[in-house]
């Protein structure tokens, strides 16, 4: 019998890998933080992102107002909050709309028989061929803005690159014989994909997932800075930016989007460090060693 | 044998399509096993036992050709019509790291058939998976442990628990004991002799290691280029091979007695290729015994002795004498 008293799953075993990646720590030890502030901000900040101070307007950092003001008199600080929880939600729920979609292509691509497989890849390419910029720019003025069509058109510009993953890794899986020996004792394609197919592809659902959240915020960013994304006067860092573009406010009052676009700038950061972390912990190459 | 045989195949043939060319990996399989019998399937790497083995629980499509199991048709079932059947024939891999999924412990492994069939609660579906380890002779607390933390025998066991769970009345063993160390192979092949006997399975066990078959298998079915050469009881096969090919086979098995120095056949060349297969007989072009008939038709399988058919239109060839 082997040695060892406590059996440790892969999963345990990604998990350890991933504690011993210095970049990934970093990458958790700022994204914590600041996931935290943003979350609580209601409990411990005196302003609403909203409020408006008109004997402070256009403020530089002080005492009262830690980020200063922006034109209106409003908390620079309580609105780069605020804008985090819209930039986050928005990021995340696009992510998981775009992981599930992506997820169910791949698996009807590679499950479905030589027909779906054919249509689903053809509509894959297709979705992949358009230009990104303008596919965003028709789908926005489409669906119009606001947050929820945010997410709507950020989740469907960036499933097809998952769903080819996916459709590779379940291409495989598929012959492996503890699949065949799964069908042989008579499992349906349901059992096969959500025993089989999901705990397999779960390396590469977080990896996208995580790295994906990055990229989102930073499209969300891109939306709203275009005027598309969350309109005012709700707070998105994005907006946030778009806001503070003239040069006036460039060069005099820098607090009104250096604050936002840092905080863009390092939640992404710390996110891709996160992701890339994860990418390594889960290479089965790492345990050859 | 009145009873009907439990597994009867008739004409079974598994054709792939390439660019230019059709692979004619198995060509008119034919052959019964009764209920309860071991039959050896023998053959060269490529000649096409793994798809016999796979098309007949059809784990793969077979092109044409029909398997008839206790009584249905399984090539024309319906999806879910097979699968319903599924717990009564089961499958033994040849890979035992391939063939458990590295994500599920042992007692996920072993409870995943159960599962799929719907058959009994969570608790008795480990009951069960426990008595299976006991079967294979595994200690009960393997349940909870990862398939990377046993030897290849160990879970060549775990595999041989998995197809024993859902009590199948048939299993196909596609050389369960070849990717195996040979002191750990006797300890298998004989759970699987013992296991056969105390549970009355039916069992096709594939292999190309002689000795294990001769030793496990009541009759043996030998496979060349994706055709039947011979089949026979494995005491009339061994002791008297009719066909050249099984004859060349025979005289490979090395002999622990020095004296006893066989006059070796050795064949020449390798196997042909099945996307163009020789005509007439497939085996000719390595034949030592072959004649320019051979090259005509392709000789149908034929009694030579009661209970004993060839594919070989020569009758003047018996067994080497020793």
């Amino acid at each position: 019998m082997p040695a060892s008293p406590s059996s440790s799953g892969p999963l345990a075993r990604a998990t350890g890998r991933f504690l011993l990646n210095r970049a990934a720590l970093v990458g958790v030890a700022l994204l914590l933080p600041l996931l935290a502030a943003v979350l609580t901000y209601p409990l411990w900040m005196p302003y609403r992102p909203n409020d408006i101070d008109l004997l402070a307007m256009n403020a530089a950092p002080s005492a009262a107002h830690w980020f200063g003001t922006d034109g209106v008199g409003r908390d620079v600080l309580a609105r780069t909050l605020e804008g985090g929880r819209i930039s986050l939600l928005v990021a995340v729920s696009s992510v998981v709309l775009s992981t599930a979609i992506g997820f169910l292509v791949g698996a009807v691509s590679a499950f479905g028989g030589r027909f779906a497989d054919a249509l689903a890849m053809r509509s894959v390419d297709l979705a992949m061929t358009l230009p990104p910029v303008i596919f965003l720019l028709v789908l926005a003025s489409i669906v119009g803005s606001g947050i929820w069509s945010t997410v709507v058109v950020i989740a469907l510009l960036s499933w097809p690159v998952l769903s080819r993953m996916i459709r590779a890794r379940l291409l495989e899986l598929r012959e492996r014989e503890f699949v065949m020996a799964s069908r042989g004792m008579g499992a349906g394609i349901g059992h096969l994909l959500f025993r089989h197919g999901l705990p397999n592809s779960i390396d590469i659902l977080v990896v996208y997932a995580t790295l994906q959240v990055a990229n989102a915020i930073l499209l969300e960013a891109g939306l709203s800075f275009l005027g598309l994304g969350v309109p005012p006067p709700a707070a998105s860092w994005g907006n946030m930016l778009n806001a503070a573009r003239s040069t006036a406010v460039l060069e005099q009052y820098p607090w009104q989007w250096l604050f936002p676009g840092g905080a863009l700038v390092l939640a992404v950061l710390a996110i891709n460090f996160i992701g890339d972390g994860l990418r390594d912990a889960f290479d089965p190459r790492v345990d050859l060693n | 044998m009145t009873e009907a045989p439990l597994l009867s195949v008739r004409g079974l043939a598994k054709h792939y399509q390439t660019r230019g060319a059709t692979l004619k990996i198995l060509q008119d399989i034919s052959f019964d096993i009764a209920k309860g019998e071991v039959v050896g399937l023998v053959g060269e790497s490529g000649s096409g036992k793994t798809t016999i083995g796979r098309s007949v629980l059809r784990l793969i499509e077979p092109s044409a050709g029909a398997v008839v199991f206790d009584g249905d048709d399984l090539t024309t079932l319906s999806g879910g019509e097979l699968r319903r059947r599924r717990p009564r024939m089961q499958y033994i891999f040849q890979d035992p790291y391939a063939s458990l999924s590295p994500r599920m412990t042992i007692g996920e492994i072993l409870t995943e058939g159960l599962k799929i069939q719907g058959i009994g609660s969570r608790a008795e579906r480990l009951e069960r998976a426990r008595k299976a380890l006991e079967q294979v002779e595994l200690p009960p607390d393997a349940i909870n442990r990862y398939a990377h933390e046993f030897s290849g025998g160990q879970r060549q066991r775990i595999g041989i628990a998995r197809a024993l769970t859902l009590a199948p009345d048939f299993i196909v063993a596609d050389e369960p004991v070849s990717a195996l160390d040979v002191s750990i192979q006797a300890q298998v092949v004989n759970l699987m002799r013992d296991l056969q006997q105390r549970l009355g399975l039916t069992m096709l066990f594939i292999s190309h290691d002689l000795a294990v078959v001769e030793y496990i298998c009541d009759r043996v079915i030998v496979l060349y280029l994706g055709r039947i050469m011979e089949i026979a009881t494995s005491e009339d096969l061994y002791a008297r091979p009719q066909h050249p090919y099984t004859q060349a086979l025979m005289s490979a098995i090395p002999s622990p007695d020095p004296d006893l120095a066989r006059k070796r056949e050795i064949l020449k060349g390798d196997i042909p290729s099945p996307a163009n297969p020789p005509s007439g007989c497939v085996f000719r072009t390595r034949c030592p015994k072959a004649l320019d008939a051979c090259a005509a038709a392709v000789p149908q399988l034929r009694e030579v002795a009661p209970g004993h058919v060839k594919a070989c239109i020569r009758d003047d060839i018996g067994y080497p004498e020793p």
